[in-house]
């Protein structure tokens, strides 16, 4: 390691040590991630956009080796527009999880991938899937992921409410985001929350409070799609 | 012993297996000599999602296989509302324990016979023991290509009129017996349940609680043990899979101080 003198982000490779999250409210999903790509201590993006989008109503939230894990999204993106092409139809959240999960369980010596898929259709409403490291599959109302997500495994079992409101659930989301990125080194930036539902996506960016200063209410920014 | 002094033997054997490395069947073909194939595979790289003990028992008109309601990520309790324990069929109950992940991937094959049975159409359905062959051979198959199906299981059910249990580990070995367990229930369970069952034939009440009291000692003995449960009951009326949660006893505590 000292053969780079004190550039260790040579010999690591580009990870997402991250803090992701995703839960069911009543209506759709909302998503939450924070921004900081690192590679070894070094931040390699600290803006980075860990929500991705599958289609227009199911995203992905992405961690482990950001490389892996955009080689599987654009995968698995491009094999669902194929599908809803084919199909013609939208394609079912649990169908979108399964083909991550087909990629994530195949290749499972080979990658390190830890994904949330969560978005809403019309057969079940708003769903959220956990495809952790082995590939397994799991349907929860509420997961966490990510380097960051230790912190806050206390935090989201005390405040954690099936079906909370949509601006109760952000918060929720928000300050959970925010708990982690406070203690994970690896997670930082600023926090990406997206809210899906029948009618599409809200993107919303948080910044991070003063660390000694309660969590900003108001968004810096707003988008709809 | 390092050197021969100058006499060299001829190989005991030609063109056989070298221990140590991979010894391709005479009418195989596959690459094994490096770490990393030419698809960027590498041996199993171990179990990351798991389910801990599960634990079995025969009595006289049936069995029961129970399992806690936890699959962990290495010391981490991950997800807590997972059943490890399943129906397959009227005749047929399983408990996996090992990595989900693989357990998942070998269940869309059992759903497939199960639904093959269905299509058939000819009352003739998959018994507990077609399922546990069937198993011990797929899992020896993986073990013997250095790839296995990181999974301990135990198979339980009605053959026929019979109660039948057996039990699959990792490397494709298979037993029957009257009491199963795997994980830290052959350690903690095991010894309690063959006290038991070779008394004689167990009735259902005794099965029930000699599996609560498995339960409850891997809850308070295993690391990655959780209080729920649930629990599969196969007999001649049918399967019944219920939730339980251990009845904790920690009085004891009260009595202990320092050390």
């Amino acid at each position: 390691m000292d053969a780079h003198l004190g550039c260790d982000f040579l010999d690591h490779p580009v990870s997402t040590g991250t803090t992701i999250m995703a839960v069911e409210f009543n209506g759709g999903v909302i998503i939450g991630a924070d921004s900081r790509t690192s590679t070894g201590s070094y931040v390699a993006n600290r803006v980075t956009d860990k929500l991705t989008r599958i289609t227009d109503k199911i995203y992905c939230c992405r961690s482990g080796s950001a490389a892996d894990t955009q080689a599987i999204a654009d995968i698995v993106s491009y094999s669902t527009y194929f599908f809803e092409n084919q199909n013609n139809r939208d394609a079912l959240v649990s169908e979108v999880a399964a083909e991550f999960r087909k990629f994530c369980y195949n290749y499972r010596d080979t990658i390190t991938a830890g994904i949330i898929v969560a978005g809403y259709d019309d057969v079940n409403g708003g769903q959220v899937y956990s495809v952790p490291l082995g590939g397994m599959l799991i349907r929860q109302s509420c997961t966490i992921g990510g380097s960051g997500s230790s912190f806050i495994y206390g935090f989201v079992r005390e405040n954690y409410k099936e079906q909370m409101e949509k601006e109760e659930c952000v918060e929720f989301v928000k300050k959970a985001v925010f708990h982690a990125m406070f203690h994970d080194g690896s997670s930082g930036g600023v926090c990406r929350v997206g809210i899906i539902t029948k009618d599409g996506i809200e993107r919303r960016v948080f910044f991070a409070p003063s660390v000694d200063e309660k969590p900003a209410m108001t968004p810096a920014s707003v988008t709809v799609r | 012993m390092m050197s021969n002094n100058g006499v060299n033997f001829a190989p005991f054997w030609h063109n056989g297996p070298a221990p140590g490395s991979f010894y391709n069947f005479p009418q195989n073909n596959i690459k094994s000599n490096s770490a990393i194939d030419e698809y960027g595979f590498q041996r199993n790289g171990g179990p990351i999602t798991t389910g801990t003990s599960i634990v079995g028992v025969k009595y006289d008109k049936g069995v029961i296989i129970a399992g806690d309601k936890l699959v962990s990520y290495g010391n981490l309790a991950r997800y807590h509302n997972v059943d490890r324990v399943f129906k397959i069929n009227e005749n047929i109950i399983l408990g996996m324990s090992g990595d989900y992940a693989d357990f998942q991937f070998i269940k869309q094959y059992i759903d497939e016979i199960i639904l093959s049975d269905f299509s058939a159409d000819d009352r003739i359905v998959l018994k507990p023991k077609d399922l546990y062959t069937w198993l011990t051979r797929v899992l020896y198959n993986r073990r013997s290509r250095f790839n296995p199906l990181w999974l301990d299981m135990v198979v339980g059910g009605m053959q026929g009129e019979e109660p039948f249990l057996g039990h699959i580990n990792i490397r494709g070995r298979s037993y029957t017996n009257d009491v199963i367990s795997t994980g830290y229930g052959t350690h903690l369970a095991l010894p309690l349940l063959r006290e038991y069952s070779e008394k004689g034939p167990l009735n259902e009440e005794t099965a029930q609680q000699l599996i609560q009291k498995s339960m409850e000692v891997l809850f308070y003995r295993d690391c990655r043990g959780y209080p729920k449960y649930s629990q599969a009951n196969i007999n001649a009326n049918g399967v019944t899979v219920s939730d339980h949660e251990v009845k904790q006893n920690w009085d004891l505590a009260l009595s202990i101080k320092g050390y």
